[in-house]
């Protein structure tokens, strides 16, 4: 890979068929610029966990992606309702979800947890009512 | 083990990807939690769960999974058979429930591929 790369993606929320779109397409992309397999594997885990918080809680998300020789950036940013205590949604087991979350098999309190360890830089902004912004960055050297 | 050798040991059905059978498995995992797989899983893993619906799949492809058997006796529909026949992913069933499945998979060498015990046990200073 030569360029920077940067591509976006429409989310949209409790779309449950769909959810996996995005990950899907941004896997393969990544396996076609030729990165290390195990970190298209990252940052596919990463992206889908996203993805599906945003199927389950918002209402819609841009999702955008940068390639650079040196990294992969992933930037969500959705319209919803916000985390109200950042530190308790990254406890492991914690979850608001609902009955139809689970039985798509989600909402076990891993999703932000998992995209933590899945990063090798992860920040998280959210505004109650308004939405959240997460960047995750993964290194490639 | 082969996927072949899962299929005879678990007496699987196989719903799609007969050509596929003589994919090596090395590990295996089990939940019905899709996030647990994300977290624990490794690729290549055979998938052993409860869970049938288009998200198994899309979990399978994103973690990279070799391949999926249902557990009790459930079935796929079309659309996640066919989403299976898309990612490549040999989908079978077995009549075992959860807990026999792996029983006898871990019986035959088939090792857990979720390391989280291992990291507790690291913590308390125990193997």
């Amino acid at each position: 890979m030569e360029k920077p790369f940067s591509r976006s993606f429409t989310i949209q929320g409790k779309n449950f068929f769909d959810a996996g779109r995005a990950s899907t397409e941004i896997k393969m992309m990544l396996q076609q610029l030729g990165i290390d397999a195990a970190i298209v594997r990252r940052a596919a885990i990463a992206t889908y966990e996203a993805e599906m918080n945003v199927v389950m809680y918002a209402e819609d998300a841009i999702l955008t992606i940068e390639v650079t020789p040196k990294l992969v950036k992933i930037m969500i940013n959705d319209r919803g309702p916000g985390i109200p205590d950042i530190d308790l949604a990254m406890r492991e087991g914690y979850s608001t979800a609902t009955p139809e979350m689970r039985e798509m098999g989600f909402g076990a309190g891993m999703g932000l947890p998992n995209i933590k360890k899945n990063s090798d830089e992860f920040k998280i902004a959210s505004r109650v009512g308004e939405g959240t912004q997460l960047e995750i960055t993964i290194n490639i050297n | 083990m082969l996927l072949s050798e899962v299929q005879r040991l678990l007496a699987c059905d196989v719903f799609w990807g007969h050509h596929l059978l003589d994919r090596a498995i090395k590990y295996g995992c089990a939940s019905d939690l899709m996030s647990d797989v994300l977290a624990f899983s490794r690729a290549e893993a055979l998938l052993l769960t409860g869970l049938v619906n288009v998200q198994t799949i899309q979990t399978a492809f994103i973690a990279e999974i070799g391949a999926i058997v249902f557990v009790r006796g459930k079935e796929p529909d079309e659309n996640v058979i066919a989403l299976a026949e898309q990612k490549k992913i040999p989908l079978l069933g077995t009549p075992y429930s959860m807990y026999e499945a792996c029983g006898i998979l871990y019986q035959h060498g088939v090792v857990s591929t979720m390391e989280c015990h291992q990291s507790r046990f690291a913590q308390k200073g125990t193997k």
